[in-house]
């Protein structure tokens, strides 16, 4: 078979069969196979009486090497990012740890949640890590409320990864069969892609944001097992449709589980609390 | 949605790569986007320009391959194909789809010299 365009054919020259590649040398005429692109022809480059070796694509003639190849990767371009939140959530699940990744805009409401379930949660060992592009505002918050936080600045970065959180979880240290609340970036897009080794998403959004936000980010919405609507207590004075929030969040996710609550004024908690209780169970079986 | 992430990804996938073949150069990329993968591919093809920069990809061809969106109808229980996250099931007209493929970001393959 010819090597510069792949072909079968035999070319004749003087009535003596010739090789499709000597056919080729010669300048004689002949079909080539559909796929033949004049720029895969085989180096030297001829040029008026010019010969180049070294203008393949190696810059460099070797003989019995071809000039390009092709490996093949097949890997997942966040492979890293998944083996390491594998490996995250491999020492988590021999801790018996219920870890959770707590996705949402900014500003639904996440950190109030967080510090109204680390009080109503008591006495069962939890811990904390905090994401935010800046400032210890939120660790402080919850080192305030008695849990124990550690707080990731991501400078530029608008997700958590999962090496982020494997630092965090070996600072940390969670206590076998405790709760670990990761605070993700208030970000409804990046998040989704980033596996941390957590069990499970719960992504908050608020009354006030619009019942079009799942629809608007559904990628968050898809990667979540839980959405916590927020922030009930606002509903009668912002014309909100709760149903129609949770037929949207059904569309992108008809899996989705939903809680209604207000962590400012502790409607719904109840709810919420038995929810992180079933979920340790099932992780401690 | 962070495609420079992606694009560093890329790169330590390159540069772990010429560590187990041993090439200089890479001359052309290819990776295969989902549907749903949320990529914006100009944004990748910006952010793979500016991140390969010192790495053996440095001036490489970028190409990148669509594959379908795949999800799951819960009216009708039929895999389908679909070309939008919101789009309805193509056989029942149902509304309520879970994504079951097409969130792949994958590098399929290089050329290297």
């Amino acid at each position: 078979m010819c090597t510069v365009c792949g072909c079968g054919d035999t070319v004749t020259a003087d009535g003596k069969p010739i090789s499709h590649d000597e056919a080729h040398r010669l300048g004689l005429p002949h079909s080539h196979a559909p796929a033949f692109q004049p720029a895969a022809l085989p180096f030297p480059h001829v040029q008026a009486g010019h010969h180049h070796y070294g203008t393949g694509a190696a810059g460099v003639s070797v003989p019995g090497m071809s000039q390009a190849r092709l490996i093949e990767v097949e890997t997942s371009i966040l492979a890293k990012n998944d083996a390491l939140a594998a490996s995250n959530r491999r020492v988590l699940t021999a801790l018996g740890v219920l870890a959770l990744n707590l996705v949402s805009s900014p500003g639904s409401g996440k950190t109030t949640l967080l510090c109204r379930t680390i009080e109503a949660l008591g006495e069962a060992p939890l811990a904390v890590i905090e994401g935010d592009q800046q400032t210890s505002a939120d660790a402080d918050r919850i080192r305030a409320s008695g849990a124990r936080a550690i707080q990731i600045n991501t400078g530029k970065g608008c997700h958590l990864d999962a090496a982020m959180v494997g630092h965090a979880v070996d600072a940390l240290r969670p206590r076998p069969g405790s709760y670990l609340f990761i605070e993700n970036v208030g970000n409804l897009v990046c998040p989704a892609a980033f596996d941390l080794g957590e069990d499970a998403k719960v992504a908050i959004l608020s009354v006030t944001e619009g019942e079009d936000k799942p629809l608007k980010y559904p990628d968050m919405f898809t990667a979540a097992r839980l959405a916590v609507l927020n922030k009930t207590d606002l509903a009668p004075h912002c014309d909100v449709d709760m149903d129609l929030y949770e037929a949207n969040l059904r569309r992108v996710n008809p899996d989705i589980e939903i809680l209604r609550l207000s962590a400012r004024t502790g409607e719904g908690m109840a709810a919420w609390l038995d929810w992180l209780r079933a979920r340790l169970a099932e992780k401690a079986a | 949605m962070h495609e420079m992430s992606l694009a560093e990804g890329i790169r330590s996938i390159v540069e772990d790569q010429a560590r187990a073949h041993g090439f200089a150069r890479v001359t052309l990329l290819r990776v295969e986007i989902g549907r749903f993968a949320g990529v914006e591919k100009p944004a990748l093809d910006f952010a793979f320009d500016v991140v390969m920069r010192g790495s053996p990809a440095e001036g490489a061809r970028l190409e990148m391959i669509d594959l379908p969106g795949q999800a799951l109808c819960y009216d009708c229980a039929r895999a389908v194909e679909i070309a939008h996250r919101l789009d309805p099931c193509p056989i029942c007209g149902g509304g309520k789809l879970i994504p079951q493929g097409g969130d792949e970001m994958r590098i399929k393959d290089m050329e290297v010299v």
